[in-house]
């Protein structure tokens, strides 16, 4: 258990004291926000759909803890770099304590930094309809963080340098991201692009965090944490069997 | 204290380590040299628990690392030859997570870590991120945090690759210290083979994975008729230079080094 903890205050001094990593990480939400949120309020509002910034804002989150979690499990390959990872992994401790640890200290940062984007899609506008269900909302953005960032881990396990990371960020990060249905309604989507969508679990992390935050759900509550909750465990096992194969 | 019987290990067709037999005894300096290649890496990930010899068999204070890895590396402690420590955390959050991980008590912890970084030399600066530290620094700070756990032995894996005769003379000054106070076991590798000459007891020299020579440094010159342990060296493993093909870590390692800059 003080190996789970230890590893989980690791991950939360790491990223408190790199306030350069916390300020470029919100580059992109602010970037998003503004740019989407303003340029296509105009259009969104014409066709009907209501206010996009309301509408957009629970993808941007949803966004920022996976782009948070991912990178904290691609971390890893870091760690192999600069050789941390061999300290960890000769203590006498079971390798799936260290995954876990690691995991959960990357959702932990995530779900920081999702708060951290709240509070700036607040300050552009967005209010949430029920201010009761926002705890629920913390729910589903510690599921997305746990989930991806077993996803992390488990790629990176797989990786032996840093080549291979443009290549999981433009062929399996940015695909779950931009085919999630964050940027636009997955209602009336063609049929294709709301099947795909179907199989891409940060798509049920964003329908629940809009449910959360707006009431509207496309999937349901209970289905989006019956995905998410699945979907973790199962890449939690893919991560901790991959990791336990690592090879020093 | 260590023991190693009949130990192979095979990487497909390539045979790292061929039938090698030794022992080290409690409380002596043990150098194990040899040219790039030659199967000092994989020996010691096989003693450390780390890879599993294809046939033979180890005994470290008794126990095989095979079996019984967790018991191992509670008696064990490792430099390894690349650094190892988070470079965010401070000297003290380094130590200290080592401490955890290694299930050393917090209060033994709060005892034995000031003592560890003081007998160092890096107790004035406990509360720096390590990134700022020079590398002779980060090998001592690496050393201190091996002993953190009391091991039984420790293995140095080319601990003074890259540091200054000064430092490297310090270092070993305090790796003999220790060994004479504490009874500490101690097994290195490195290339500088003056090093090997001041600090051990014993060397064995190992070639194309075999043990090719053991002895004291006076029966290694006396047996080739040599002045100096790098000659004798040199006579035992001819003067060819052996190429290496650059693993991914290596790759890795030269990546890491750009980075840092």
């Amino acid at each position: 258990m003080s190996c789970i903890y230890i590893l989980w205050i690791r991950q939360l001094t790491r990223y408190v004291r790199s306030r350069s990593r916390m300020i470029a990480s919100l580059g992109q939400p602010v970037l998003y926000l503004l740019a989407l949120g303003f340029g296509f309020g105009p259009i969104f509002q014409k066709a009907g759909e209501g206010n996009y910034l309301q509408f957009l804002a629970p993808g941007v989150i949803g966004m920022t803890v996976l782009f948070a979690s991912m990178f904290s499990g691609i971390e890893l390959i870091w760690d192999r770099q600069f050789g941390f990872l061999k300290e960890t992994l000769v203590a006498p401790v079971p390798r799936i304590l260290i995954m876990l640890g690691r995991t959960l200290g990357g959702a932990t940062v995530a779900v920081l930094q999702g708060l951290i984007v709240i509070v700036v899609c607040s300050i552009a506008g967005f209010r949430p309809a029920n201010w009761a269900f926002v705890p629920v909302a913390f729910i589903y953005m510690a599921l997305i963080g746990i989930l991806f960032t077993a996803l992390g881990t488990a790629v990176a396990s797989l990786l032996s340098d840093f080549q291979g990371f443009q290549l999981v960020m433009n062929f399996l990060v940015m695909p779950v991201y931009f085919l999630s249905g964050a940027l636009y309604p997955l209602k009336n989507a063609p049929a294709v692009l709301e099947a795909i969508a179907r199989a891409d679990p940060l798509a049920y992390g964003v329908d629940g965090l809009r449910g959360a935050f707006l009431g509207t759900w496309h999937f349901g509550l209970v289905t989006d944490f019956g995905v998410l909750i699945a979907t973790a465990l199962l890449f939690l096992v893919v991560g901790a069997y991959l990791f336990n194969r690592i090879q020093l | 204290m260590i023991s190693a019987r009949n130990l192979t290990r095979r990487f497909r067709d390539l045979v790292a380590v061929r039938d090698v037999s030794f022992n080290v005894k409690k409380s002596e300096i043990f150098a194990f040299l040899g040219p790039n290649g030659a199967g000092k890496s994989t020996t010691i990930k096989m003693l450390t628990t780390l890879l599993a010899p294809s046939s033979g068999s180890i005994e470290i204070d008794g126990l095989s690392p095979l079996n019984q890895p967790h018991e191992v590396r509670k008696r064990i402690g490792i430099v390894f030859q690349d650094p190892s420590l988070d470079s965010e955390l401070t000297a003290y959050e380094n130590m200290d997570f080592h401490g955890v991980l290694y299930h050393v008590p917090k209060r033994t912890r709060r005892e034995r870590i000031p003592r560890l970084l003081q007998v160092f030399g890096l107790w004035d600066r406990r509360n720096n991120p390590t990134k700022e530290f020079s590398g002779g620094m980060r090998r001592r700070l690496e050393i201190a945090r091996c002993l953190l756990h009391t091991p039984k032995i420790i293995f140095l894996d080319e601990p003074t690759l890259g540091l200054d005769p000064q430092t490297r003379h310090q270092l070993w000054a305090q790796v003999k210290q220790l060994n004479q106070e504490e009874q500490v076991t101690v097994f290195l590798t490195t290339h500088y083979m003056e090093e090997a000459e001041r600090v051990a007891d014993r060397i064995a020299i190992i070639d194309h994975g075999r043990i090719i020579a053991e002895g004291t440094t006076e029966q290694l010159k006396a047996t080739t008729a040599a002045d100096s342990l790098e000659q004798a060296f040199l006579s035992l493993t001819g003067s060819t230079i052996r190429e290496e093909e650059a693993s991914s870590l290596d790759r890795m390692r030269n990546m890491a080094r750009l980075f840092r800059r």
